[in-house]
């Protein structure tokens, strides 16, 4: 169980504003934490980790970590831009943090990286950076997991894949798991709670489905295209094709919401 | 040019060997003390900071007779004015600019989030500092050593005034050239100055190659 009572001065892209959460994490629970850049998502994650002091307490399990050390704490942290020790390889990276090579092996196995383990971070590309700092942060067995947006470079592909192996490691760990994310789909498919946050503060709280969801019948989408007998809508990531009536309102960019006849 | 040949054979390299001595003995004591005070000023929040960076930089503003002033006069009490020791110790003084700045801006160039996953890790400050901070900073690393190195050769005044020219103990080679050229003979001190100046450049022209070639070959990877 984790209780944050936090309040901090930042200043966010808008000014001056304050963080004030009084949040409670179940054990076991993974929570996803979405809203606009600026919001205080990733200051959150810092706090929790003991890398930003800020007034109130953080306390876990009973025990308050006003005075605990960011290296007791036991955490596994993906920072949005990795943080790799640029002068170590792959591998040496996983076992600077726990001299485990079963662990790091079976966790290079899953990211897929095995074959570049030799490879220095500055070799590698965005994706596979992100892959690595993935494995990486597993490597302390760590109690609490936070991740700051820990799937944004990859394709859709390996996305699918590492959102089902990190619910996989998270419970075998028993963690529990704070991650920052903007992506409808990750936030689906893996975590069990969501707090939705603007200019420091929490404004929805719940599951993704009550949170995302708002009627069913309506589907968000885009306008790319005015043609002249027909318009060009993205919804998700699909493009639908539909006849030109009377659009005379529509300009390209505008959301519009579709009434499908499930 | 028998001349100039006679005059090289019979030349005294003491004051060069007297110099890289005492530079290489500087340059060591001050890596030493200048790493986790570099290490700290770049990690430290702290309000006393620029107290601490403004002394530290002192000797780059100060005229040297000023420091050579106050260090002899502390130097009355301990038997230290004109002897090697008393020389290390001004060195020291007079070059920790030219060992701390370069480090402390490596330090503080390093990639925040790297210095943070390490401390995650379990690591400690000095661990992090050994394995993870100097190793990715070896252009300024190479700076501040040879660059430290190169200005206590270089140095005049403070070994003057500390020193003066007691052959074989103090004796060093900008000193030497100073002599030289107060008993007119200019042709050694012509020879003596060659040196120097082609030591010097040699010096800078490594640490540019280093640097440049570290830069190159990091962009090239990446």
């Amino acid at each position: 169980m984790i209780s944050l009572k936090i309040n901090k001065a930042l200043c966010g892209a808008k000014g001056k504003m304050n963080l004030e959460l009084d949040l409670e994490i179940k054990q076991g629970e993974f929570l996803a934490i979405s809203g606009e850049s600026g919001a205080g998502k990733s200051t959150l994650l810092r706090i929790l980790a003991g890398l930003e002091k800020a007034g109130g307490g953080v306390v876990v399990n009973g025990q308050n970590w006003k005075n605990v050390p960011v290296q007791q704490r036991q955490i596994g942290f993906v920072f949005q831009d990795f943080g790799l020790f640029e002068n170590m390889s792959v591998e040496q990276n996983l076992l600077f943090v726990s001299n485990d090579k079963v662990l790091a092996d079976e966790l290079l196995n899953i990211t897929q990286l095995s074959e570049l383990k030799r490879r220095k971070p500055n070799t590698l590309s965005g994706g596979q950076k992100q892959r690595v700092a993935l494995a990486r942060a597993f490597m302390n067995r760590p109690k609490i997991l936070l991740l700051d947006e820990p799937l944004s470079a990859l394709n859709h592909e390996m996305r699918l894949k590492l959102q089902k192996e990190i619910v996989k490691l998270h419970q075998r760990f028993d963690c529990t798991s704070l991650m920052v994310s903007h992506d409808a789909s990750d936030i689906y498919r893996m975590a069990s709670r969501v707090v939705v946050m603007e200019l420091g503060k929490v404004i929805k709280d719940g599951t993704a489905k009550e949170v995302f969801t708002t009627d069913n019948s309506l589907l968000q989408g885009e306008v790319l295209e005015i043609q002249k007998d027909k318009i060009v809508i993205l919804v998700g990531q699909q493009l639908v094709e539909l006849e030109r009536l009377d659009y005379e309102v529509l300009k390209v960019g505008d959301i519009v919401s579709l009434k499908t006849d499930i | 040019m028998h001349e100039l040949l006679n005059t090289l054979s019979t030349l005294d390299l003491a004051p060069f060997a007297l110099s890289f001595k005492l530079a290489t003995i500087t340059t060591i004591i001050l890596f030493i003390i200048a790493l986790p005070l570099a290490w700290q000023l770049s990690q430290s929040p702290s309000k006393i900071k620029p107290i601490i960076e403004s002394l530290v930089s002192l000797p780059l503003v100060l005229p040297p007779s000023v420091l050579g002033f106050y260090l002899l006069v502390a130097f009355s009490s301990f038997d230290l004015a004109f002897t090697f020791r008393g020389l290390v110790i001004a060195s020291c003084f007079y070059s920790l600019p030219f060992m701390v700045q370069p480090l402390q801006g490596g330090f503080e160039s390093l990639n925040k989030n790297m210095i943070e996953s390490s401390y995650i890790a379990g690591k400690s400050k000095w661990i992090t500092l050994f394995r993870v901070a100097l190793p990715n900073i070896k252009p300024a690393l190479m700076t501040a050593l040879i660059i430290t190195f190169a200005h206590t050769v270089g140095e005049f005044g403070v070994v003057l005034m500390i020193g003066g020219s007691i052959p074989d103990e103090t004796r060093v080679a900008s000193i030497a050239i100073y002599d030289l050229m107060n008993n007119l003979e200019y042709g050694k001190a012509h020879i003596y100055s060659a040196i120097m100046l082609l030591i010097s450049f040699v010096v800078l022209l490594s640490v540019y190659i280093f640097n440049h070639k570290q830069k190159y070959f990091k962009g090239v990877r990446a």
